[in-house]
């Protein structure tokens, strides 16, 4: 660690002469390197973020304005109006969406979590013949594009008689192969053999053993598996849409669509899926920003660690 | 690691739950995909009126949906499409990355954060934002652009398909970003101050140190840009209202779920999904071997 840190301090203290003199000759074109690095910054976020706010200025227009005032500033605001109308258009089916996307993605992904955890350990803590040919099996499951799946798997559900039900888009959540090659990374290099040897010779039981500690020390990484489950699930929108026909299963996703889709009959609705959106998106972003450290801390750690 | 008998039970059990759902969830699909797509339905009785039963179809759906011109354009088009999208998303996640390393540490994480939030925007209201932001009359770029006496169309043929590839840009390149920024903080950074005594300018320790580093990272990121790219279907979907543009085959999964779900013709949908998953297998695979082979040649 004490390597880690020594450069930065020879960098801005005491050096010595000849880099000193070298950071000096430096200094001219690295001021106009610096500029030009946050001007590129300033100009990607300005794209970034654009969107985002044409979406709360026009959340705060009538319909009117919306076609009829320029997009990037405010005219006769009245957000509140329009958010109550989000609200309560169709007795309330926007907040019915709302907890059932919450529902999906927030039981999806803890037991996806959960099942990722047990087999990502498994993979890397126990010795087992066929165990290799069965990691990469599951890791082809990685490159299988989810959107082939779902057809198939609507057929298959709707033989069963569980097609326009929770369980025909929960269930399929549950399933993160990524999760289960992030686990067994992570518990490769993170949870020491010492340790559950010696809770053996302590008579703990495997499961005893997985329970209090396995997962103790695999937190990290599942809190990752987590927070990409998460958001797969509330950002999917094929599966719900061959699954689902009935508009009080809908995620919030697949309801703004059909709002948006009957919008040419109905140019209220317009309005409303401006406002619908606004209302679906802050709270996601809000918790991407802080939750951010997570991302950065989980994602690449197999790649970077095996 | 120990292995006992105990070991393999133990194994069995952890795995069982996680086995159990991805065999329903992952493994029966694809057979039954596969199944799906070498039946056909055959109507019986004078002029098909006798109703109809299902029988074994060999390849004929496979053929159907490969001499299928709608099909085919479809599949030359998401081709194009990942043509462009998948090196400009790299580029600009690599980009991004870099610059974010390059900067000095304040403002670093606002804009850290700013290109990173679209991840949290779904696909489908990604499209419906990005959607009000081509349609003439709602939006204000086409009224910025309109001032300077510029007319543009961003939803006809030949520019409907860039206007999709930038709503896929902004939804995922700070994600990707993101993933290469990670690996860049685990650069031991004593290998940059060697690479300044050595006398290596900014651009060569990008060059030589910075992006030989960050390949694994940047390798991951493409597989997965290359399998979401073939996945084309929401943003399509939802620009279609506004667009002439889009037909029902516009993109293979399109494609697929127009014949399952207006045709109800579920064996050739079915053979439309296994030929994209196919395509997606090999293509990203072919990318994981060609960087491989060139890591062997170092």
């Amino acid at each position: 660690m004490t390597t880690l840190v020594e450069p930065h301090a020879t960098r801005s203290g005491g050096s010595p002469a000849p880099a000193e003199a070298a950071r000096r000759r430096r200094l001219g074109p690295e001021l106009h390197w610096r500029i030009l690095v946050v001007g590129l910054l300033t100009v990607f976020a300005v794209y970034f973020l654009l969107p985002v706010y044409w979406l709360v200025v026009a959340s705060t227009k009538s319909t009117d304005q919306l076609f009829g005032s320029f997009g990037l500033w405010f005219s006769e605001p009245r957000l509140i109006d329009n958010l109550r109308n989000v609200l309560t258009h169709d007795d309330g089916i926007y907040l019915r969406w709302a907890v059932n996307s919450v529902l999906y993605a927030g039981v999806g992904s803890a037991v996806a979590t959960l099942i990722s955890a047990m087999a990502g350990y498994a993979l890397a803590k126990y010795r087992f013949r066929g165990r290799e040919a069965l990691f990469n099996l599951i890791l082809a499951g990685v490159l299988i594009p989810g959107t082939a799946l779902a057809l198939p798997l609507y057929l298959m559900i709707s033989k069963v008689g569980m097609a326009n039900t929770y369980w025909a888009v929960l269930l399929p959540s549950m399933v993160s192969p990524f999760g289960v090659y992030l686990c067994r990374m992570y518990a490769a290099t993170a949870v020491p053999d010492s340790i559950l040897e010696s809770a053996r010779m302590d008579g703990a039981s495997e499961r005893r053993i997985f329970t209090t500690l396995a997962v103790r020390i695999m937190s990290p990484a599942l809190v990752t598996v987590f927070l990409f489950q998460f958001v797969g699930i509330w950002n999917n929108y094929f599966l719900p849409l061959v699954m689902l026909s009935d508009p009080a299963l809908y995620p919030i996703t697949l309801g703004l669509t059909s709002w948006q889709s009957f919008a040419d009959r109905q140019p209220e609705l317009y309005q409303l899926t401006v406002g619908g959106a606004l209302l679906s998106v802050l709270p996601l972003m809000v918790a991407i920003v802080v939750l951010q450290r997570f991302w950065r801390g989980g994602l690449t750690e197999g790649s970077v660690k095996a | 690691m120990r292995s006992r008998r105990s070991d393999r039970a133990a194994a069995a059990g952890f795995l069982a739950p996680f086995l159990l759902l991805f065999t329903a969830f992952f493994a029966l699909p694809i057979g039954y995909a596969v199944y799906q797509s070498l039946l056909a339905v055959e109507r019986i009785g004078p002029l098909g009126l006798g109703g109809s039963r299902t029988v074994f179809a060999g390849l004929s759906n496979y053929r159907a949906a490969l001499t299928d011109d709608a099909f085919l354009d479809s599949i030359t088009r998401v081709l194009l499409y990942a043509v462009v999208q998948v090196p400009l998303m790299i580029g600009l996640a690599t980009i991004l990355a870099l610059l974010l390393d390059a900067a000095a540490a304040r403002g670093v994480p606002f804009f850290r954060s700013a290109y990173f939030l679209p991840y949290g925007v779904p696909g489908v209201i990604a499209s419906i934002l990005w959607g009000f932001l081509y349609v003439p009359g709602v939006s204000p770029i086409i009224d910025l652009l309109d001032a300077a006496g510029l007319t543009v169309n961003l939803l006809d043929s030949g520019s409907v398909l860039w206007s999709i590839a930038n709503i896929v840009t902004w939804e995922f390149a700070g994600y990707n970003m993101l993933v290469i920024v990670a690996q860049l903080k685990a650069i031991n950074s004593e290998l940059y101050e060697a690479a300044r005594i050595d006398g290596a300018d900014a651009w060569q320790v990008i060059r030589h140190v910075k992006l030989p580093l960050i390949r694994p990272a940047i390798v991951l990121t493409t597989v997965f840009t290359i399998i979401g790219t073939l996945q084309l279907f929401a943003e399509p979907l939802v620009l279609r209202p506004t667009s002439t543009a889009i037909n029902t085959s516009y993109t293979p999964n399109l494609a697929a779920y127009t014949q399952a779900f207006v045709n109800n013709n579920y064996s050739l949908a079915a053979a439309q999904s296994v030929i994209l998953a196919v395509a997606a297998c090999v293509l990203s695979f072919g990318f994981l071997r060609l960087v491989g082979r060139r890591e062997d040649d170092r």
